[in-house]
């Protein structure tokens, strides 16, 4: 039944794929929009990861861009130097593929040397390496001119496409919930419920906390080689602070722990994000007001831990249809005194 | 074989020595209380073995193995895998987990399964994940837990959360079971019901308990032996009735002898 | 130039830097003492002092030391405000949701001002309010009379910080309540005055630096505060967080390693070197240089 549901799911993903594209493809949505779904896409798989992160294993990391950066760069690097790291026969879209695979790897590598050391400790350090890190990597970037410098690195061919960028969504929504749902996704839910109670029930909570920050960074490490590839350049500028900010907030508006309400938000910030377009400053001051007004009201997020499910759905329609036909039955609570 | 053996344990923060010269021996299924007046350094004991904290001073041998040595302790995960589980005086369940979940969690340390299984939800993971599930509910019967299994924890009633908690340590398959102020906020119709359970625990896990407690009547009724802590010393040891009469005890809660 | 001129004079120069950034570590290591937050909005605190120092200056005609004091004492109820909405609702919340508050609250400082007209995203001149001098200590070592305020300030401000700890009874208070709340609130103190107390005195500090930096780098920009407030930090961990000697020692260092390393010609790298340092902390001595090591109370 449940491997059934699961099958169900994907299919009905991979339907509303489909039919999107071909939309795309009849020019039924224009280039533009098809352009600001693909970002959606990619925010869905950068808000997905980070939720990982702050939201499952309840520790705080403000450096997403950061490690988008770090993907990003590295598969620009390889799709426009055919005889860098990857064999020059592979070329065109296969190359993508792997550049962005590399650059999810290398993206991981580099948050395990920033994680290790600050997540061995208790406390909000990792807040603040991983903030100076994502300078970090500007600065370096900023000054290393064989990637242009300041200018950014330009010239690349547009690999990213809806469908490329739907893909890596979906494999990353369905990833981190299969890992959720497994003994190794509940260790890290535990940290996040009470670390020393985790550890003394067996739970090595340093190194799950490295493993959910390795995988968080991978996709963010993705993500950012999708994001370079629709933009056809990556810049230092294109990875600031704000950028892990936007992210941080589609985590926090769609709930700390709930996969399905950071994709909500990220659908919905990133039309958002299009529609004000124009208004940059006014646009981060609301953003911020929002990620000061929620925490402060639902420190949980807006939608809490809740996941929305295809389950939860068909329940709530079968749940209105029945209602008016006979009253709920309820199940009598069992007694459990000793 | 003693299951659990300190020598000289001691502990320093800063300037204050919190326990010192502590020598304890469990024997296997002994059923062992800690008592002592607020501060005498008993949760700090436990806080030594499981880990938590690192000795200045001492060792601590757990069935012949060293725990620690040296100053460098094992770190408490570790401490649970070689089988001595605890429980909080102020109850840390993972509050918004199920009830199930939070002894699945306990679980943990024998799933074999990696992270390529748990990602895809493929090989092993399913079988495991269905034992894991089965384990828990079996757990929760004989703790009589299984009704409330889907709630969260944070909704149970306080003696429930207790049982939980309790449930949880023993679902990690411990040799020792160290219970820390478990009557703490009871009254005495529930502390008398802990009592069996305890007792019950102990023989159908043939496990070692080592408990800390302030209420007598629970201490004087399960423990055949007592340690009494004071000022982070041992000062006496005995049966419950040596303990009773023991003037040093004695003392030690009613302060100086008028 | 003889090396031991060189390294008095780059020591001289780092000393002058790193006062700056040893008064911005202060408030974060005030905040993080008393209610273990790390404040993200205080770079911000640091980046609005500089700015009402140079309206001080260019629009109301001031005097530098005066708008110095007008900055502190602006910041100095700013941060009482910031505390009262932001903080002091999530007191009792999980630290991520407060960590997350403070850097909404910083976005909305740097957002707002790039909004407001009189700020906007361009950089401004701050104008040259002392003239510089500068004195010959000994051969080829000089000092500039822009640093040498800068350093003479710092140091009067946290002398003033260390008698307000240690000799009053607000200090007294604060002292207490950042080892105990509940004990301090059981003893009389109002807890909630000295939180905001202790955000005043910080964010003044943070204000007075923020004069100062203008004053030496000579402009005043929006997003002036997230790079000395990061390496203020740094140095915050480096002295032991919570601990307030440890914050001045930790700006110092920082601003000395960062100026060595300037002149030893990696300036590129220049940002880099206190999260490097920061990194070598949280490996080798997490506790920091004066930190006890304390696990969490169980």
């Amino acid at each position: 039944m449940k491997r059934f549901q699961s099958l169900l799911q994907i299919l009905i993903a991979v339907g509303i794929g489909l039919f999107l594209q071909v939309l795309i493809n009849n020019g039924m949505i224009n280039p533009y929009y098809a352009h600001v779904m693909t970002n959606m896409c990619i925010f869905i798989t950068a808000a997905v990861s980070l939720n990982l992160i702050n939201g499952i294993c309840g520790q705080f990391s403000l450096g997403h861009a950061g490690f988008m950066a770090v993907g990003g760069y590295t598969a620009a690097i390889i799709t426009k130097n055919t005889s860098l790291f990857v064999p020059a026969m592979i070329s065109g879209q296969p190359r993508f593929f792997l550049a962005t695979l590399i650059g999810g790897i290398v993206a991981a590598f580099i948050g395990l040397l920033v994680g290790l050391p600050s997540l061995r400790l208790r406390g909000d350090y990792l807040a603040i390496t991983t903030l100076g890190f994502g300078e970090i990597i500007r600065i370096l970037l900023l000054n290393w001119q064989f990637v242009g410098g300041a200018s950014g690195y330009f010239g690349l061919k547009k690999y990213t496409n809806f469908t490329w960028a739907y893909i890596l969504a979906i494999i990353t929504i369905v990833i981190i919930r299969n890992f959720i749902q497994s003994s190794h996704g509940r260790a890290c839910i535990s940290i996040r419920e009470d670390e020393i109670a985790a550890e003394t029930m067996g739970v090595p909570t340093t190194r799950y906390k490295v493993i959910a920050f390795v995988i968080a960074a991978f996709f963010a490490g993705t993500a950012g080689s999708m994001m370079g590839h629709v933009n056809r350049m990556v810049s230092p500028a294109s990875f600031t602070f704000m950028l892990s900010i936007e992210i941080l907030l589609m985590v926090v508006l769609g709930g700390l722990g709930s996969i399905s309400g950071s994709v909500g938000a990220a659908i919905f910030l990133t039309f958002a994000n299009e529609a004000l377009r124009r208004f940059r400053a006014f646009r981060m001051i609301l953003y911020s007001l929002m990620m000061i007004v929620i925490m402060i009201f639902r420190p949980k997020g807006l939608l809490g831990t809740k996941e929305i499910s295809l389950h939860d759905i068909n329940k709530t329609m079968t749940g209105i249809l029945t209602k008016f036909k006979r009253p709920v039955k309820k199940d009598n609570p069992v007694e459990t005194s000793e | 074989m003693p299951v659990l053996e300190t020598t000289n344990l001691c502990i320093r923060f800063g300037g204050l020595t919190a326990v010192s010269d502590f020598n304890i021996c469990l024997e296997d299924g002994e059923l062992v209380g800690l008592i002592g007046p607020n501060g005498a350094g008993k949760t700090t004991v436990f806080n030594l073995l499981t880990g938590v904290y690192e000795p200045t001073e001492g060792a601590i041998s757990f069935c012949n193995e060293a725990l620690c040595s040296a100053g460098k302790a094992l770190q408490p995960y570790r401490i649970t895998m070689k089988g001595m589980a605890r429980t909080f005086q102020n109850i840390r369940l993972f509050k918004e987990l199920s009830v199930i979940d939070n002894v699945k969690i306990a679980y943990h340390q024998n799933v074999k399964y990696g992270l390529l299984p748990a990602f895809l939800h493929a090989g092993p993971y399913a079988a495991e994940e269905k034992e894991i599930e089965k384990k828990a509910i079996d757990f929760l019967e004989i703790f009589n837990l299984h009704g409330k299994k889907d709630e969260q924890a944070k909704n149970l009633p306080y003696g429930e959360q207790r049982r939980l908690e309790i449930a949880r340590a023993l679902a990690t398959n411990p040799k020792l079971l160290l219970l820390d102020e478990p009557a703490a906020g009871m009254n005495p119709q529930e502390t008398s019901q802990l009592m069996e359970l305890i007792r019950f625990i102990r023989d159908k896990f043939k496990l070692t308990i080592l408990l800390i407690e302030h209420d007598m009547a629970l201490v004087m009724g399960v423990c055949e032996r007592i340690y009494v802590l004071d000022y982070g010393k041992i000062i006496a040891h005995g049966s419950p009735a040596e303990i009773r009469c023991d003037p040093k005890v004695i003392e030690a809660y009613l302060g100086e002898a008028v | 130039m003889t090396i031991t001129q060189q390294v008095i004079q780059q020591l001289i120069n780092g000393i002058s830097l790193g006062s700056v950034y040893a008064l911005i570590a202060l408030g974060y290591t005030m905040v993080y003492g008393i209610i273990r937050l790390i404040n993200f909005a205080h770079g911000e605190v640091f980046m609005i002092g500089a700015f009402v120092g140079y309206f001080a200056i260019t629009v109301l005609g001031l005097p530098f030391i005066a708008a110095i004091i007008i900055a502190m004492v602006f910041c100095a109820i700013l941060g009482m405000i910031v505390e009262r909405l932001a903080y002091k609702p999530l007191r009792k919340a999980h630290r991520v949701a407060a960590l997350m508050t403070a850097v909404g609250v910083s976005m909305f400082f740097q957002n707002a001002a790039i909004a407001l007209k009189w700020i906007g995203a361009s950089p401004k001149g701050f104008p040259r309010v002392i003239e510089v001098q500068r004195y010959h200590i000994m051969e080829n070592v000089s000092i500039t009379s822009d640093r040498l305020l800068t350093m003479g300030v710092a140091l009067l401000l946290m002398f003033l910080l260390q008698f307000i700890v240690h000799k009053t009874l607000m200090g007294k208070a604060m002292r207490a309540v950042s080892l105990d709340k509940d004990t301090a609130q059981l003893m009389g103190i109002n807890v909630d005055k000295t939180i905001s107390f202790t955000f005043a005195l910080g964010s003044a500090l943070a204000a007075a630096a923020g004069v100062l930096f203008a004053l030496n780098y000579g402009v005043v920009v929006y997003q002036m505060g997230l790079l000395p407030g990061l390496k203020a930090f740094v140095s915050a961990v480096l002295g032991g967080i919570g601990i307030i000697p440890g914050a001045m020692l930790g700006g110092m260092l920082i601003g000395i390693v960062e100026v060595s390393v300037s002149a030893a010609g990696y300036s590129m790298v220049r940002d880099a070197v206190a999260f490097t340092i920061l990194i070598l902390v949280l490996l080798v001595r997490p506790a920091g240089l004066f930190g006890k090591n304390v696990r969490e109370k169980v």
